[in-house]
């Protein structure tokens, strides 16, 4: 188990690396120091000197990938690519353009991201489990079609038409909550109330739609018609022995998005006001800030490869026949 | 209804939609009673035994007739009160106890489960009930085995944990379908010997399910044999298996018994040899994946094929009898050894060569295989099939006139109409389409083909067929076979040698004559003792 | 337009559009031929609702087509405000460019929908709502002859309907009883529910006269801020809407083929480089990734403005960029789930038959994998279509979408959800967006699940 945990995290590494290539070449190449240095400085009057000590300053002055001027090792490890990803290992995002530290803004920005994303995680999980089981109990019936229509109606409309129309309604018209904002503590409660909902109510179609196929062909296996040939009831048969199954595949989709929950939601952030990652990810985005995306490029990556990892644990604690070696 | 019946099946008949599954079907079994229900596939004996469970698939409903267990009639019964007959009055084992066990929960408490359910014992005292029953089973060290999951038990064992199972509330009747058809046979005789000393214990009554003639003779009081939904001829036992009256019923058991006579013993010249041939697998473990050990699948086999003649490989499941034919094939990599084969009177070491030299080779050796359903690509129409090996390895007239006649004249020569060379597989049967492999093999006139099982998937009647279709070519064409198989009662239909296998190592090899009639090995002896006593009769008579 | 210079124009998008259509003709022409698929496809539309799917959606990539086919306008002998690159379509609904308005306006007003500040001939202020340039004319702007103009309007598009209608039943019958006359074979094939197939191409047809007739006397779904009518912007969306839903999953197809297949079938180092390549690419958050290339790309556009011709041009090759980026973030699963099916795939039987005829490995991936993988790669395409359209707005909204200045639902989305705070609110340029990407979404999903239920052989039937 521990050699196993290892060895994951060792083949993490190269994954980050790739990641940070990806966006080290993204924004380097095309948005060199030297534009940078322009763009901080103003685009009018910047001579060569100017835009050295710039990037003197904010160690920008190296290489890209390869350090000609360097001797041995320091020829690719003296170079932009390798400082800037070392920084990045140590979690060390440095400042955004207005001058903030990117490092303190996340974690700051964290605990409003997860307030919403955990609650709607969970709140929508257990809702389209418990739905999906209940139309397998009442498979083929007209429940089961009806909820399948609504299902397919529910997830064919843009989530962006939710969280407007639950607005005009909940907010707006019957002033049940307010629009926007946020607090902290109780206080913050009535604020969640709307997205989490919200965000609960656009899932379900595809939730519903995915678990519902997982039990039916899980039901169609033989160890179901061994319970039912004991004379167990259909409702025990699905909930002692087809819901433990069904939660194996399940657990590979939805494991993995835990630790993302984090980053937080772009949309439902921006529209109700949160001051979460996700808004601060979407406002980075809107002016620019490439050191802001580029922190949560790298955050969310790391963020993903804890997921697979707690994936293959889970399973361990779930599935006896997986054992991790 | 007699005092001792325990079952009443009257005029029963299932429908799909327009058709008749099961058509107009009576039969009543007794109290301690072996009733064994025989038929090929589809002829409708599962669905039988699904009925008496009201277990049906919802698309197939109940037209008429009824089924009454004990004076009650299960089809006049409501639902709540069906959950209390079944796993207590009427309990069932099923074909796959691979599948058959719900692979995340512990196997003692499957069967606690059914404990809890109809006797209301507590936990405590369900652990001990099934501990107990455990042992009955003959289950080893059952105390440990109550936390293992199905997994980590062997099939034949997962079968007892079913058969526990079924005899944890003490029920008037056992259904069992099929329940010995995944196993290797020293582990079926050994069920079967369970089965009826529970029988003869408990004095249960036993609907037993099965396609195999041996397996009958073994087992049953009473036989049925159903055909097409039907029950064309029922008789007690021993009249059953003497004096048998309906065409059917006789073509069943002619095709189930081995042929008496052995194939006559020539001398021939050696096509391939195998000299010590070892296929390891690396096991890999550990932080850096090393290499920990060598799964010995194939762990020096020395075997020899003439001309003509057929050498059978028998050995039960990861005995490493596929293996071999693969090593044959160069499809897997040999760890060690020599397959010489003589090509032209030249001896050529196939191990040594790569692919691109094999490739002239590959026309001699061909290759059938188990599976009539995957050993076709459902893509291709079956002259698309059949044409690949022709183009592929330039066998005769490349023109494609030419090779359309040379298809049809095949597929005529394995008995598939011509005309239906455009098909795809779908549209045939599993009978059909194992002849299409033939024919596929055939296209590349090889000399040797390897047979992979190819029958084991098939009913009897068709698998007659196909070692008939097998016996002429090997006549018309001086083809050799390498007959890979766990069926010991084909064995001295088409064999001229054997060799038996068991963990990669042949046991023992020679004649059909010597292995059959004066084994020497323990295995052997034990394999062939497994056989069914249908079979054993007529082999060592 | 007449008299005017018209050079036709192909955009990249344009012929990416049409190589799709020619690609969807002749996969057509071969189910038509191999009677096994035929059946299959068959049994895909048998069932009512994909038929009605299926005509939805051939309805909106008919849209799409004949919004693909660009001329350029010599503008030098046009004085009117038009744009510089026209489509087909845009030739067909000339007055509804034509037509704009100052502001907003409700679906069928006469007026604008907030009033504003003039001065009467007294030269005192007045609060008025002013009424709409280009509406209703013909009944001189009676409010009380509107309800009855569009009935008979309506009543009109109907006849024509049934002309339509009758015009095409007739070709119908004429070729089924002549596949009758020919029929050779009794082999009995299924149904089509050619009734429901009449009921909505009737809909269809009537909704499409009808509003192409009404659109000429009135703004049927409004105008927006700038007066634009709304109609015409939603139709004009489809364009872009259908093609980031069907382009993105084909141009990623190739890699997604071969990097899936090579995996699967060679293993090895080739599958452990091609895995470590998904693996890295999937763990980068697919919106992030998509942001940072799209703000990349604006910053070279940005700075080589004089790549492109014209703002239309420019806009295309976005719309091109954003379509590629998409593609990157979502190959990986087409990837991932052909690797594993090849791996099944390679271990059956039938292709350790071809090894045995010694068929090289490339033979045995066209013949004996490429063949059996088909369905999942068609399972893609249609299931994937309807998250990408949703996907557009979502990422035109956060401004990494598609170009401002092209009309999308995204786009109109946007720019209507700053007038949510304004009351009485203006709901119709956000609903006809949502209503427009409703339709096309729901189509695209519900004949996702029946080619998905027919082509999936692990489904039960």
């Amino acid at each position: 188990m521990f050699a196993y945990i290892v060895r994951r995290l060792l083949f993490a590494v190269p994954i980050l690396i790739g990641v940070n290539v990806i966006t080290f070449a993204l924004f380097f190449m095309v948005n060199t120091p030297d534009d940078m240095a322009r763009a901080q400085l103003g685009a009018k009057q910047t001579t060569p000197e100017m835009i050295q000590s710039w990037k003197q300053d904010h160690g920008y002055d190296k290489p890209l990938f390869f350090n000609h001027n360097s001797t041995g090792l320091d020829k690719v490890s003296d170079t932009l690519f390798v400082q800037e990803s070392l920084k990045l290992f140590t979690f060390d995002f440095g400042q955004s353009d207005s001058g903030r530290q990117i490092s303190s803004d996340i974690y700051e920005r964290m605990w409003p991201s997860l307030a919403i994303a955990l609650p709607t995680f969970i709140i929508g999980l257990v809702t389209n489990i418990a739905i999906a089981l209940l139309i397998v109990l009442f498979r083929g019936s007209t429940l089961d079609s009806i909820t399948m229509g609504v299902a397919v109606a529910i997830m064919s409309i843009s989530g962006l038409f939710y969280i407007i129309a639950g607005q005009v309604l909940f907010s707006k018209t019957w002033h049940w909550v307010p629009i926007s904002g946020y607090a902290d503590g109780i206080e913050g409660i009535k604020f969640l109330i709307l997205p989490v909902f919200i965000g609960v109510f656009a899932g379900i179609g595809a939730g519903v739609r995915w678990y519902r196929s997982i039990f039916l062909e899980e039901i169609t296996k033989d160890y179901v018609r061994t319970a039912r040939a004991k004379g167990l009831s259909e409702i025990k048969v699905l909930f002692g022995h087809v819901l433990q199954n069904g939660l194996l595949p399940i657990l590979t989709g939805v494991v993995v998005v835990i630790p993302t929950l984090f980053m937080g939601s772009l949309i439902m952030e921006s529209f109700f006001g949160i001051p979460g990652l996700g808004s601060y990810t979407i406002d980075a985005i809107q002016s620019q800030d490439f050191g802001i995306v580029k922190a949560m490029v790298f955050l969310g990556s790391v963020l993903y490869i804890i997921g697979l990892i707690l994936t293959d644990i889970s399973y361990t604690y779930f599935d006896p026949r997986v054992k991790l070696s | 209804m007699s005092e001792s019946t325990v079952l009443s099946v009257k005029n029963l008949v299932l429908n799909i939609e327009e058709n008749r599954l099961i058509d107009d079907i009576s039969f009543e079994i007794k109290a301690a009673e072996i009733f064994a229900l025989v038929g090929e596939s589809g002829s409708g004996k599962s669905l039988t035994s699904l009925a008496i469970m009201r277990l049906l698939p919802e698309v197939i409903n109940v037209n008429s007739g009824s089924i009454v267990l004990q004076d009650q009639n299960l089809f006049k019964v409501p639902e709540y009160q069906m959950q209390k007959v079944r796993g207590k009055q009427v309990a069932m084992i099923f074909q796959e106890p691979m599948t058959s066990l719900n692979p995340v929960m512990k196997v003692g408490d499957q069967v606690a489960e059914v404990l809890k359910l109809h006797l209301g014992l507590k936990n405590r005292a369900a652990k001990d009930k099934v501990v107990s029953l455990f042992e009955e089973v003959g289950i080893p060290d059952s105390a440990t085995r109550y936390d293992w999951y199905p997994h980590q038990l062997s099939g034949g064992q997962k079968q007892r944990v079913m058969i526990a199972m079924a005899l944890a509330c003490e029920p008037d009747l056992l259904i069992a379908d099929e329940p010995t058809t995944a196993l290797d046979v020293t582990i079926q005789a050994q069920v079967l010997e369970l089965l009826k000393s529970i029988r003869d214990q408990r004095g249960l009554s036993i609907l037993f399910i099965t396609h195999d003639m041996g397996v009958v003779y073994e087992m049953a009081d009473t036989v049925a044999v159903m055909k097409k939904g039907k029950i064309v001829e029922q008789a007690e036992k021993q009249k059953f298996f003497n004096e048998a009256s309906h065409p059917y019923t006789k073509q069943l058991l002619e095709d189930a018994v081995p042929k008496q006579s052995l194939k006559p013993q020539i001398d021939s010249t050696k096509l391939l040899e195998i000299d010590d041939l070892k296929v390891h697998f690396p096991i890999k473990k550990g932080l850096f994946q090393r290499t920990v050990g060598m799964v010995k699948a194939v762990d020096g086999v020395s075997l020899m094929i003439e001309k003509g003649q057929t050498l059978a490989l028998v050995g039960e499941s990861g005995s490493g009898k596929s293996t071999i034919g693969q090593a044959i094939l160069k499809l897997v990599n040999t760890t060690e050894g020599k397959v010489s084969y003589v090509s032209d009177e030249n001896e050529v070491n196939l191990t040594n060569l790569s692919q691109n030299q094999m490739k002239p080779l590959r026309k001699k050796i061909q290759v059938i295989f188990q599976d009539p359903f995957s050993a076709l690509n459902p893509r291709m129409t079956i002259s698309e099939i059949i044409r690949e090996g022709i183009v592929s390895l330039k066998v005769g007239s490349q023109n494609r006139k030419d090779q359309d006649n040379r298809i049809d004249e095949l597929l005529t020569q394995v008995g598939i109409e011509p005309s239906f060379k455009h098909r795809y597989p779908h549209e045939f049967s599993g009978g059909q389409r194992q002849r299409i492999g033939v024919a596929r093999a055939l296209a590349v006139e090889p000399e040797l083909i390897i047979c992979d099982e190819p029958t084991s998937a098939l009913d009897v009647t068709v698998r007659a067929q196909v070692l008939k279709l097998l016996e002429d070519l090997q006549k018309q064409y001086q083809l050799s076979y390498l007959f890979i198989t766990h069926d010991l009662s084909i064995i001295p239909t088409i064999a001229h040698k054997v060799a038996v296998l068991q963990n990669g190592k042949v046991v023992e090899q020679g004649t059909v004559e010597e292995i059959m009639h004066n084994p020497q090995q323990d295995y052997t002896k034990q394999l062939l003792s497994s056989a069914p006593e249908l079979i054993r009769k007529v082999m060592f008579a | 337009m007449n008299g005017m210079m018209m050079t036709p124009v192909f955009l990249w998008t344009d012929i990416m559009i049409w190589v799709l259509f020619v690609l969807i003709v002749i996969g057509v022409r071969q189910i038509i031929k191999d009677p096994h698929k035929r059946n299959q496809w068959r049994s895909v539309f048998a069932s009512r609702t994909s038929m009605v799917s299926i005509l939805v959606l051939v309805m909106y990539f008919m849209i799409a087509l004949i919004d693909s086919v660009h001329f350029k306008v010599d503008s030098s002998t046009e004085t009117s405000n038009h744009k510089e690159l026209v489509s087909v379509l845009d030739i067909g609904l000339e007055h509804l460019i034509l037509n704009s308005e100052r502001t907003y306006s409700a679906p069928f007003a006469l007026q604008e929908y907030s009033s504003s500040v003039v001065y009467n001939e007294q030269g005192q202020v007045q609060q008025v709502y002013l009424p709409l340039k280009n509406v209703a004319k013909h009944i001189d702007m009676d409010p009380n002859l509107v309800a009855y103009d569009v009935l008979s309007q309506v009543a009109w598009a109907f006849m024509g309907t049934l002309g339509v209608l009758i015009f095409i039943s007739i070709i119908h019958g004429y070729f089924y009883f002549k596949s009758l006359a020919e029929n050779t074979v009794a082999v009995k094939e299924k149904s089509l529910p050619w009734g429901t197939a009449y009921v909505t191409l009737f809909i269809i047809t009537l909704v499409s006269f009808s509003l192409y007739s009404l659109s000429f006397d009135y703004h049927v779904l409004g105008t927006n801020k700038v007066g634009e009518d709304v109609l015409y912007q939603s139709l004009k969306s489809i364009r872009t809407g259908v093609l980031i839903g069907g382009l993105t999953t084909v141009v990623m197809l190739p890699l997604a083929l071969v990097l899936g297949i090579s995996a699967g079938y060679f293993k090895g180092w080739i599958d452990d480089i091609i895995q470590y390549t998904y693996t890295t690419l999937n763990s980068i958050p697919g919106v992030l990734l998509i942001a940072a290339a799209v703000l990349v790309m604006q910053s070279i556009m940005s700075n080589h403005a004089d790549w492109f011709g014209s703002t239309e041009e420019r806009a295309d090759m976005r719309l091109l960029f954003l379509i590629f980026i998409l593609g990157m973030t979502s190959w990986t699963g087409l990837c991932r789930l052909l690797r594993a099916e090849t791996l099944k795939i390679s271990q059956i039987e039938y292709v350790t038959a071809a090894k045995a005829f010694g068929l090289k490995p490339f033979s045995i991936i066209r013949r004996h994998i490429f063949p059996n993988l088909m369905h999942l790669v068609l399972i893609a395409l249609v299931l994937d279509f309807s998250g990408l359209v949703l996907a557009e707005a979502v990422l035109s909204y956060v401004g990494v979408g598609v170009d401002p200045t092209m009309p999308s639902w995204g786009n109109m989305i946007n720019q209507a959800r700053l007038e949510m705070a304004r009351e009485p609110m203006v709901w119709w340029s956000l609903l006809s967006a949502f209503v427009f990407m409703f339709v096309l979404v729901l189509a695209a999903n519900l004949f996702a699940d029946r080619v998905q239920w027919v082509l999936n052989p692990r489904s039960k039937k």
